[in-house]
């Protein structure tokens, strides 16, 4: 089934959990400043379930993502400094200053884009699914949407399309509690979204998406099992997001305290440096090291993407079409 | 009358006026309440930003938060909206419409017609449209000219706080679908709104300012753009005259054809894309049914055939500027 994690792998795993968070504190603190145009919606918090996700994944295998889609393209192997560079309105981005935020795409890494319209990527992902199918490849492909975006039709017609198609989806539910103010209690007429998978003839799972070991092995069950031909499957991962819904929103729907409750006790980063340094496998001075890495490569992603040229009315009209 | 509110402040009022008078009126939309199921606040959104604030207190239980299903409450209104009901539907950002675009085009806009007269689908849309802050693609477009094709639609697009209350409330009370577009760099704009309940008529233009030298179509914030550039124009001794054609369905063209057979010169200025846009609509009206009274080219000033870029620099390029309106008037002018 899923694949033993290395040594190497957890080192891996890590360092993609700490370039996430790392990446959206610095968002976080930056954006205050008002130098960063347009709004942008931070992941920190739920860096285990793009992380558990993606460790899965290979460059072939395809994701789709979100609003929120600063770590799933950081999981899937997006540069961090073109993504910067992009937030930044920088012409040396990763949509060269014409997507932003909320549209960073890497095709080359499998990465299909984040999306400005919830529940556009489901049926995204049915194409590249039924792409690989057609021609004979063992790709899967993966849509990433939220608890808010469980309820849009796009996600019901993808799940029944993956379903009547046998196609290898995974419908990867992030359930973070809000879709903006809204609690899911209220949005999401049944107990759990997985519950929903039973409706389009597939498996559902519900794990908890703190923990970066129980995402990587119930995501990696599903992909492998879709691998093998075996179809789609719907795993919801119950999370949290750290900061508002979108920076500046002040939260008040949320309880005093509920972040930071959560940021204490059930972290994912914490969670993971305690279990793997008990076990004995990695040392703190190894995770420490990491974290000194990363915090240079962002910060650096920074100073570059500040220095970086603006795109000119020279950019304006090319990328519209392919040829006109 | 001299109290002045923001736009934002005046769609609210309209809002909660008509509600008070009008128990049929509700509101519903993803956050409009905000905080629905949650710890907090009830009320804690009001809308994204804030338009709707307020209103969940004063109107229990007719402001309705709503799951991410577009396609299911638009829907929903329109079908609440066929039995009597005044529903007000919000969608944020008009980008969102594309995925209901069916109860809005096929369903709302055709049961009058396809049912030989007999529906009434009283129903309001509301939305934000427009770039300007740095939203991208999927979060900018005007879109009033797609809902302006569609006969069956009424489309307003309000430039100012006095016709957005009063053109709201008309909208309410109209027995037709309206489609109601919010420029969101217009919420900040200040202007005198009377308190009291009134309503502006739907395809009566305002002449905004008066000129004998160029006429300005201008449409929903561009408005406000024309206005900069005719103060400058002024100086240089070319007299502009404004007009807001306030609803693009129904469109007054009686007011468009009248000022230009008085200029004989036309500048149209619309921040969507120019392929079948109002620029073109009303520059294609004005060259049929006024061609002799025309000294000069017709010219349009609009956004590109491109998607609304993300970054500031080709925002900031994207979105037709007083400059451009001047350097349009001034080749009209001078054109020989
Ligand atoms: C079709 C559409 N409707 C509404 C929105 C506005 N919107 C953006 S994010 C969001 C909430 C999404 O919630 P969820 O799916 O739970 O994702 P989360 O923000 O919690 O990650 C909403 C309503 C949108 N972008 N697209
Ligand atoms: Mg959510």
């Amino acid at each position: 089934m899923t694949k033993q994690l290395t040594r190497d792998d957890l080192l891996k795993a890590y360092r993609t959990m700490r370039t996430i968070r790392e990446f959206e504190e610095r968002l976080h603190t930056d954006f205050a400043t008002g130098e960063i145009p347009g709004f942008v919606h931070l992941y920190a918090g739920e860096e285990a379930s793009a992380t558990g996700v993606c460790m899965n994944l290979g460059p072939e295998d395809h994701i789709a993502s979100t609003h929120r889609g600063h770590g799933h393209c950081i999981a899937k192997g997006v540069d961090p400094v073109g993504m910067m560079a992009e937030i930044w309105g920088r012409k040396t981005g990763t949509c060269k200053g014409k997507g932003g935020s909320m549209h960073i795409a890497d095709l080359s890494v499998g990465m299909l884009g984040a999306n400005g319209i919830v529940g556009g990527g489901g049926p995204l992902v049915c194409g590249t699914a039924l792409a690989a199918k057609l021609r004979g490849q063992p790709y899967v492909s993966v849509c990433f949407f939220g608890d808010g975006a469980s309820n849009q039709g796009t996600i019901f017609e993808a799940m029944n399309l993956a379903s009547v198609w046998n196609l290898p989806v995974i419908f990867l539910a992030e359930n973070n509690g809000y879709a903006e103010a809204t609690s899911s209690n209220f949005s999401v007429a049944c107990d759990n979204i997985a519950d929903r998978a039973s409706a389009f003839g597939m498996p559902g799972i519900t794990v908890d998406g703190f923990d970066f070991f129980a995402v990587y092995e119930a995501a990696g069950a599903a992909i492998e099992r879709a691998r093998q031909g075996g179809g789609p499957s719907l795993v919801e991962v119950k999370l949290s997001r750290y900061y508002g819904h979108f920076e500046g929103d002040q939260q008040t729907y949320r309880a005093p305290g509920e972040v930071q409750n959560i940021r204490d006790t059930k972290d994912c980063l914490l969670q993971f440096a305690r279990r793997v340094t008990t076990s004995g496998q990695i040392t703190q001075a190894e995770l420490a090291a990491i974290d000194a890495e990363v915090k240079a490569l962002i910060d650096g992603s920074v100073v570059k993407a500040k220095s970086d040229p603006k795109p000119t009315e020279a950019d304006l009209l090319t990328d519209v079409y392919v040829s006109y | 009358m001299a109290r002045k509110i923001t736009y934002q402040q005046a769609i609210n009022e309209a809002l909660d006026q008509e509600m008070g008078r009008d128990q049929n009126v509700i509101v519903m939309g993803e956050d409009v309440a905000g905080g629905a199921g949650s710890p907090g606040e009830q009320d804690a959104w009001g809308g994204v930003l804030g338009v709707t604030r307020g209103l969940y207190h004063k109107h229990p239980g007719r402001v309705i938060d709503t799951p991410i299903s577009e396609s299911g409450y638009v829907g929903a209104a329109i079908g609440a909206a066929c039995v009597g009901m005044r529903p007000v539907a919000e969608l944020m950002f008009v980008d969102f419409l594309g995925v209901c675009f069916d109860q809005i085009f096929n369903q709302a806009a055709k049961f009058r017609y396809m049912f030989g007269g007999k529906a009434e689908t009283p129903v309001v849309i509301r939305a934000m449209y427009g770039a300007g802050f740095r939203a991208a693609a999927q979060h900018s477009q005007c879109l009033y000219n797609l809902f302006t094709h569609i006969p069956g639609l009424k489309v307003v697009v309000p430039s100012n706080p006095y016709d957005a209350k009063g053109l709201l409330i008309q909208s309410i009370r109209d027995n037709d679908p309206v489609i109601f577009l919010e420029h969101k760099a217009l919420y900040t704009m200040e202007g005198e709104v009377p308190e009291e309940i009134y309503t502006v008529p739907f395809g009566e233009a305002a002449v905004v300012r008066e000129g004998h030298d160029v006429t300005i179509v201008a449409i929903g914030r561009m408005v406000q753009k024309a206005q900069e550039a005719a103060a400058d124009l002024q100086k240089q001794g070319i007299h502009c005259e404004i007009i807001d054609p306030r609803t693009t369905s129904p469109l007054d063209t009686d007011t468009i054809l009248e000022s230009v057979e008085k200029t004989g010169r036309l500048v149209v200025v619309d921040e969507s894309h120019p392929r079948c846009s109002m620029a073109s609509d009303i520059a294609g009206l004005v060259a049929e049914n006024a061609f002799g009274s025309l000294k000069a080219p017709i010219r349009q000033v609009t956004g590109y055939h491109a998607p609304v870029p993300f970054s500031d620099a080709l925002e900031e390029l994207y979105i037709p500027s007083a400059a451009k309106i001047i350097a349009a008037a001034k080749s009209v002018k001078e054109y020989k």
